[in-house]
């Protein structure tokens, strides 16, 4: 091959990386747009202080819904944050064979399981035995959608820990325990943060587990024993609704859910971000 | 009590391969010991048998008998974090710990077991520092990364850590294969300003390195022990046809 053809086929080549690069980011680009595009009149002040209005009138807001939302992701990730992450230790730094096998097979498959159906998982466990629709139910099944992506994450990172830094600690005199708390998992920690926030965004924005658990409310909350509103369930009946005005809240509340979870993905990377970086 | 590391019959595996077979050795007390021989001959498992890392590896079993002070280290009921922690031990390659600053590092062995007293701590840290020769280089530096130094200071950081403890004992498992040859000369110094306060026992690859530092060394191979003896005599005039093959560069 000559120097030229050589130099031609390098060029050829990383310009089709880079060509598919563009498309990875071209969706979000283009939702960003659309969104900005068809819900930026509606955002405003109103928007996120006030309650809908009944139907008929005009304008009103989504405050109920920011705030439901953050309330069942918060819970959410209070229940399946701590269950999630030493799990993934447990897979990490186990030493049995079968066991971790087992659970990474079950985690896969639960990650796999369509979001609809861990709904009606919450609905059985917790909505049936309270016999009302909950804020709680809806958290349950959040933490459940979170799980294996947390559980994954968590391992991939805490193995990526060189071996030669727990050696190095075991060597000290220092307890397996103390290890893994102090020195394994604080040099994992950046890579952990990024596994959890993927895991919160991606809660943040589903629909259809909570239909049947959190149900909705077009009031404020009322506890975590009542039903709680949700903006991507509130997106979804006012996008079904049959009015132009509730039209471009949806919109509205589409475009203020994705501000939502890039402004917490990018709080909790700041807040976190150490003095020395670990394993990223 | 007895001082020195006395090893008796000590065999290891890696699951069903029998990598050290029956070695028995006296380390003499506040001596420096040399382990030589080729890859895989089993030396540094040797070593990490001596503070019970052999078994931290997925697989991996021992038997037989090692008394570090007189105290056995293999008995039942024994804690192996008890014998870690009188026992340091240095790497091959430098491993400080990322996330910690220079001084959290030396720190280390100490805050995680348990000392809170701020002036212990600084205490310790400028002793272990200024027994690692670093103290006049890192002073000014004490809450950068440790990761932030060059690789000879960030071996000597971890000799630091080791002896922050100040262990008994200190195990150097080719403390200075990853090093270039002035950071070498600088360990090596260092060892032989260590020599007198604590039993050392060093592996390494490089024979000339054994000659400098070490009062006496074994030459293993395929895991037993060939021959051991004064280093000054083991050189000069070895006893065994195979120990006389590889250190004058007949093999290996």
């Amino acid at each position: 091959m000559t120097a030229r053809t050589r130099r031609a086929v390098n060029l050829a080549m990383g310009g089709l990386t880079a060509l598919a690069a563009g498309l990875v980011i071209l969706p979000l680009v283009m939702i960003f747009a659309f969104l900005l595009f068809q819900g930026a009149s509606a955002v405003n002040v109103d928007f996120f202080t006030h309650l809908p209005k009944p139907v008929g009138e005009d304008g009103g807001g989504m405050s109920n819904a920011i705030v439901g939302s953050l309330i069942l992701v918060g819970l959410a990730a209070g229940l399946g944050l701590p269950i999630g992450i030493l799990g993934g230790v447990y897979l990490a730094e186990s030493r049995d064979r079968r066991m971790p096998w087992l659970v990474r097979f079950l985690a896969d498959v639960l990650n796999g399981v369509p979001s609809i159906v861990i709904g009606i998982f919450a609905y059985a466990l917790v909505v049936l035995p309270m016999r009302r629709f909950s804020a709680l139910a809806g958290a349950v099944a959040l933490a459940v959608i979170m799980l294996p992506i947390v559980v994954r994450t968590s391992e991939e990172l805490v193995r990526l820990v060189p071996s030669s830094l727990r050696e190095a600690a075991l060597a000290l005199g220092i307890p397996e325990w103390k290890v893994i708390l102090r020195v394994v998992l604080p040099t994992a920690r950046a890579g952990i943060i990024t596994g959890v926030m993927v895991a919160v965004a991606r809660v943040a924005g589903e629909t259809a587990p909570l239909l049947f658990t959190a149900f909705g409310n077009r009031f404020w909350h009322q506890g975590l024993d009542q039903p709680i509103a949700a903006l991507p369930l509130q997106i979804f009946a006012y996008a079904i609704a049959p009015y132009d005005d509730w039209h471009r809240q949806a919109w509205a509340g589409a475009l203020v859910l994705i501000g939502m979870v890039f402004i917490v993905s990018l709080a909790a990377r700041v807040a976190t971000r150490g003095r020395f970086s670990g394993v990223r | 009590m007895v001082d020195g590391i006395q090893v008796t019959g000590i065999s290891a595996w890696f699951g069903g391969v029998h990598v050290l077979k029956g070695i028995d050795l006296t380390m003499a007390p506040k001596a420096v010991t040399a382990i030589i021989g080729p890859s895989g001959c089993g030396k540094s498992t040797f070593i990490r048998c001596l503070n019970r890392m052999h078994e931290v590896v997925p697989g991996a079993t021992v038997s037989g008998t090692v008394l570090v002070e007189g105290e056995d280290v293999y008995a039942p009921g024994v804690d192996p974090v008890q014998i870690r922690r009188r026992i340091g031990m240095v790497f091959q390659r430098p491993n400080p710990f990322p996330t910690m600053s220079v001084f959290d590092n030396v720190a280390a062995g100490l805050r995680l077991a348990g000392v809170r007293r701020r002036a212990d701590l600084q205490e310790a840290v400028e002793r272990a520092l200024r027994q690692a020769a670093l103290w006049d280089e890192v002073k000014d530096q004490l809450d950068k990364p440790g990761t932030s130094l060059s690789g000879g200071q960030q071996q000597r950081l971890c000799i630091a850590r080791a002896l922050a403890v100040d262990p008994a004992v200190l195990l150097m498992d080719e403390p200075c294969s990853a090093l270039d040859p002035i950071a070498t000369a600088r360990i090596e110094e260092l060892i032989l300003e260590l020599r007198g306060a604590l039993t050392i026992v060093i592996v390494t690859h490089n024979m000339q390195q054994a000659a400098r530092v070490s009062e006496a060394t074994g030459f293993f191979l395929m895991g037993e022990m060939v021959e051991f003896g004064i280093t000054r005599e083991l050189f000069t005039n070895p006893r065994d046809k195979r120990t006389e093959d590889y250190i004058t560069g007949r093999f290996g």
